[in-house]
């Protein structure tokens, strides 16, 4: 049986008095695409952070690719990739100078060939001498996309990979992402609050809710288990079961 | 430019090992900024604007007293090589604090940190690019100074190499210190990358002994590697001696400043870590 790429256990953040992400367990198996799917504030962006090193946790261990995450985070940072709209890459350069740059930082063999095919999957060709911040937000994304594939990573993060995109350009993304993860072998580990994408692209969800896990399941397995119609129902039903426990 | 990148390029093709890595590390660090330099002209202007703009003036100031004063019209040098050297500090100051700078307005931050770059190679990275601007900086007021003032600050010599790598040190040491509370505490802090130099000019004694300060002050002066800079190059231009022990408790000081640099910026790197602020920094 396949062991599992990344292992997070208990993992908690806190800021202060609040708790932005409370004892998260979770195993990721290689080759699937598997979502953190939660609202505003639930903790997806913190988790994430905390995958990538970006944030220390306050309590928990994270494993990655078998080995200890804290310990070994810089030759792990190697297989792994990131974007999110939250973080820009920089306007005033070309796309091709920015793809250029994180080719050296990710010491990429033959980055100018590397940079050349992503261009063309991704086609972003014509806009390579074009400074980034000259770009639509939907040529942005792909541009951004490019920069998180340029290392092959075996397990790509990718925060709301497809915020502010219109339907049509949001669609080929998530077709060019289904069609890189097959062809490449990797794992992807997206945060969304886009349920319907999350439906159609995830092998499995991780529901949270105020930094905590509420539901580990298929997106076919949750829609049974709380006899819905969809995942968005699912959410709002757990949402709403939560809030009655509460009351 | 893309020269480099081709470098680069065919570095990337040979053998891989661990050190090669960082120096491609290093070297897209650097080639970000010198993209960003290339693109922008007034970048460069600026670069060049302060320190000929000081110079000139410094210089009329010095041809000034030199008609009025014995003691001035003997070492008609002295200002104007303060003006340049004290540049170095401020400039070598300055150029790693913006470009880190340049990280944070543009976002950059998430990304790098969550690339395997190592902090110690932003560092390197941070000081060859302070480097580079310093000594364009610098290079086009040197050009003036001696176009305008026939002044030729090479007349210093080999200690100039000394005294230009102490101040540099001096101001890298600083610079990370403000990168590190840019990490800290964000753009609020940004106005030190600014201001914080000019507390250290006074006590450095660029334009007069440092015997003219106070005695309760004499001690703290003592504690700046710039001061014995200055002292040194005073003993040059004046009597035409080089004192070997100045430089090298200079030397001994940036060695101390540039430890704690280095200390300051990896905790606050930490501790950006832990408040969960490196993924949040922007304008």
């Amino acid at each position: 049986m396949n062991q599992p790429i990344l292992i997070a256990q208990n993992l908690t953040k806190k800021f202060k008095s609040i708790t932005a992400v409370d004892s998260v367990s979770f195993e990721i198996y290689p080759n699937t695409i598997v979502a953190l799917l939660g609202g505003n504030g639930a903790g997806k962006t913190t988790t994430m952070a905390m995958l990538l090193g970006l944030v220390t946790p306050s309590k928990g261990h994270i494993e990655i690719l078998g080995q200890d995450f804290e310990s070994n985070r810089f030759k792990t940072l190697n297989h792994m990739n990131f974007s999110s709209p939250y973080l820009d890459l920089p306007h005033r350069l070309s796309v091709e100078e920015n793809l250029l740059i994180y080719a050296l930082l990710y010491a990429i063999k033959k980055p100018k060939k590397k940079l050349t095919k992503l261009a063309h999957d991704l086609g972003i060709e014509k806009y390579l001498k074009t400074p980034v911040g000259k770009l639509s937000s939907g040529q942005r994304t792909r541009v951004a996309l490019a920069k998180a594939l340029i290392n092959n990573p075996s397990i790509l993060l990718l925060d709301e990979p497809t915020a502010s995109l219109d339907p049509e350009t949001a669609d080929w993304i998530r077709q060019y992402l289904k069609k890189w993860r097959k062809e490449n072998n990797s794992t992807i580990l997206l945060a969304s609050h886009n349920m319907s994408e999350v439906e159609r692209l995830a092998d499995k969800v991780i529901m949270l809710k105020q930094g905590r896990v509420i539901a580990i399941d298929s997106p076919k397995g949750l829609i049974e288990t709380y006899g819905q119609e969809n995942l968005e129902e699912v959410f709002l039903a757990i949402a709403k079961q939560k809030h009655l426990a509460k009351t | 430019m893309y020269k480099l990148a081709f470098f680069m390029t065919v570095l990337s093709c040979n053998t891989f090992d661990a050190s090669k890595k960082s120096l491609m590390r290093i070297c897209a660090l650097v080639l970000r900024q010198l993209f960003i330099l290339r693109r922008s002209w007034p970048r460069i202007v600026e670069l060049m604007y302060w320190p000929t703009i000081q110079m000139i003036m410094w210089g009329l100031v010095t041809s000034f007293l030199a008609e009025t004063t014995v003691w001035m019209a003997q070492a008609g040098g002295i200002l104007i090589a303060g003006v340049l050297l004290w540049d170095v500090v401020f400039r070598g100051q300055i150029g790693l604090s913006l470009a880190f700078l340049e990280e944070m307005w543009s976002r950059n931050l998430g990304h790098l940190f969550s690339s395997p770059m190592r902090p110690w190679e932003l560092i390197i990275s941070l000081m060859i690019i302070s480097l580079i601007k310093t000594s364009i900086g610098i290079g086009g007021a040197v050009i003036f100074a001696s176009v305008l003032y026939s002044f030729n600050i090479f007349e210093l010599g080999l200690p100039l190499i000394g005294f230009f790598f102490c101040l540099i040190c001096m101001g890298w040491a600083i610079g990370l210190i403000i990168a590190g509370l840019l990490m800290r505490f964000g753009l609020g802090a940004e106005n030190l990358a600014w201001l914080v130099i000019f507390a250290f000019a006074p006590l450095s004694c660029v334009y007069y002994p440092v015997s003219i300060l106070p005695d309760w002050l004499e001690p703290i002066a003592s504690l700046i590697p710039a001061s014995y800079v200055f002292e040194g190059m005073r003993a040059i231009l004046l009597d035409d001696i080089f004192h070997h022990n100045l430089l090298w408790q200079a030397l001994l000081l940036d060695l101390v400043y540039l430890i704690v640099g280095v200390i300051i910026f990896l905790l606050m790197f930490r501790s950006a870590r832990v408040r969960g602020l490196i993924h949040q920094m922007g304008e």
